[in-house]
């Protein structure tokens, strides 16, 4: 701002942003250069050695089973944004066009984002007495008379592995969609009423459009935590399914360091352009600046 | 709003079913597992229960199945306390930076970015395979303390930003003109208008490294944290055991939020009195 700047040195921003830079350097940028490096190293699963190699890139892209955990990845991906934009979006909405009053609807909201700051593995532990053998889920069933054997398919399935996205990570949605959805103003909801538009007019042609940078970051979010999880992938399907980073921690724990790098390599690219895909569609930068 | 006059309607009632079962959804499992884990020394890991004890979080400090929980529970307190401190410090000044142009603001807002998109192993992996290559040991509170900055700090950063979005600069500019040194106008001026929201940024600081998994667990060295004992925990333990940390580390989760949340409300109920009154 040029009020200020007139006033305090031009070395200021430097040096109050100089610890945020110099860790995120040191943090994050160079290590994402050591795996990109490490990923044309050569490795004979005891030591690696700093010679040039395309070896691990071949070796993962000829690799029939690097295809097939994409897809797996991906239709993980796929299922829990639909299912998070569509839980995301109609929690936002009650919030916004239906809860009136302010405190309530701060409150209600804050509820939703309470568990972000809790633990991700104990809420992904406690769908375990809901969903096993003789869980919650096929005690309620069977005392209702609606099944007479425990379903087997609840706990160490892909059901238990996409619930369990669903539940850490709706609420990544709920908050941009929130967010956006609080910013339109009621009086355009009012004209478009006033104009004879039906309720669900409105909702496709204002609300649903005025609501895309939100649900865009939130997109943006739950497609990089889904395809960025190893863990609730291999513990909630008992170790049956697989996706590209849990093969990536295999390779890891095998030491084969080269291997897990050009897979991540590969990860970072296809996760790359989906999130500007998402920004083709909306531009959160021009949006974000209204 | 005129639509507030309104009866409310059958799509009200709906839509409050709708949120309420996913409220239900989002806490139910857990609230489970809180009761579960005072199952009673023969219970097992679901419903019923076999009578109401507290043996279970007895077993998790006597018993040595579970590895070293209490020195994982001390280091993870210890990083979260650290992360909470310089994630507050770092942030308010970067945030405070970034009202003004400078060069390389755009390229770090990426890589601050870049850090919340990118996954936690992956990263872990570029720290620990750079510390390697440095010949620096991996340690808690050296390399993990690195790996938890770069998931607390960028968190931070956006939170510093949604704060100073509603600050007013011309008290800063008040204060100069009255003669305040630039120490003094953060010490007296900005820090404690900028207070509640500083909280926030400590809240996320601290949850976010207590909480940390994915990027732990190839930066902390041969020592812990409790997370990576929890998860290691998941395919090992299969008593109520399980349960009980559960049931621990949410209640200081719990804990911590709530102290953060009160700590605003004060200042805020204090700031609207101190209005009134003037």
């Amino acid at each position: 701002m040029s009020r200020s700047s007139g006033r305090t040195p031009v070395l200021t921003p430097y040096l109050q942003v100089a610890p945020l830079a110099l860790i995120m350097l040191a943090m994050v940028g160079i290590p994402i250069v050591t795996v990109v490096l490490l990923s044309f190293w050569q490795s004979d699963g005891i030591a690696i050695y700093p010679e040039f190699t395309w070896d691990n890139y071949r070796l993962v892209l000829t690799s029939p089973v690097t295809l097939t955990l994409f897809l797996a990845t991906l239709k993980y991906a796929a299922i829990t944004l639909v299912a998070t934009v569509l839980i995301g979006f109609t929690c936002s909405y009650f919030l916004v066009f239906h809860v009136r009053n302010l405190k309530w609807q701060i409150g209600l909201f804050l509820l939703c984002t309470i568990p972000f700051w809790t633990s991700n593995v104990i809420r992904m532990v406690s769908w375990i007495p809901f969903l096993g053998r003789e869980g919650v889920f096929n005690q309620a069933l069977m005392a209702a008379g609606l099944i007479d054997r425990p379903l087997d398919i609840l706990l160490y399935s892909d059901f238990a592995v996409v619930l369990t996205y669903i539940h850490l990570f709706t609420l990544f949605m709920i908050v941009p969609v929130f967010n956006s959805m609080a910013k339109i103003n009621p009086s355009l909801i009012e004209a478009a009423r006033d104009a004879g538009a039906s309720g669900w007019q409105i909702l496709w042609t204002v609300i649903v459009p005025l609501s895309r940078t939100g649900i865009a970051l939130g997109s943006i979010f739950v497609v990089t935590l889904v395809m960025g999880d190893f863990f609730v992938v291999r513990v909630m399907s008992g170790g049956q399914s697989a996706s590209v980073v849990s093969a990536m921690k295999n390779q890891i724990d095998q030491l084969f360091y080269p291997e897990a790098s050009a897979m991540a390599v590969l990860l970072i690219v296809v996760v790359l352009m989906m999130v500007s895909a998402i920004l083709r569609i909306v531009d959160i930068r021009s949006e974000l600046a209204r | 709003m005129t639509q507030s006059t309104g009866r409310r309607g059958a799509g009200f009632w709906l839509l409050a079913a709708f949120f309420a079962l996913f409220v239900i959804f989002l806490y139910g499992p857990m609230l489970v597992i809180f009761i579960l884990s005072f199952q009673g020394p023969t219970g097992g890991l679901t419903f019923p229960l076999r009578g109401v004890s507290t043996h279970w979080f007895g077993d998790l400090w006597s018993s040595t199945r579970y590895g070293d929980l209490g020195g994982a529970f001390r280091r993870s307190l210890m990083l979260g306390a650290m992360s909470l401190l310089i994630t507050a410090a770092v942030c308010l000044f970067a945030g405070l930076a970034f009202r003004r142009r400078f060069w390389g603001a755009g390229p770090l807002f990426y890589l601050a970015i870049t850090s919340l998109v990118v996954p936690g192993i992956l990263l872990g992996l570029g720290i620990s395979q750079l510390f390697q290559l440095m010949g620096f040991r991996l340690q808690w509170w050296l390399s993990g303390l690195g790996a938890h900055l770069s998931w607390t700090l960028p968190f931070g950063l956006l939170i510093m930003f949604a704060v100073l979005n509603r600050f007013d600069g011309s008290w800063e500019e008040a204060a100069r003109d009255a003669g305040a040194s630039p120490w003094q106008v953060l010490r007296l001026v900005t820090v404690p208008i900028l207070f509640p929201g500083l909280i926030a940024v400590a809240l996320f600081g601290f949850t976010l490294s207590y909480d940390e998994m994915p990027r732990s667990l190839l930066t902390v060295g041969g020592r812990n944290t409790l997370p990576i004992e929890i998860s290691n925990m998941t395919t090992n333990v299969t008593t109520p055991a399980l349960y009980a940390i559960g049931t621990v580390t949410s209640v200081i989760s719990f804990t911590v939020i709530a102290a953060a949340f009160v700590a605003i409300a004060i200042i805020q109920k204090r700031r609207a009195r101190a209005k009134r009154g003037a």
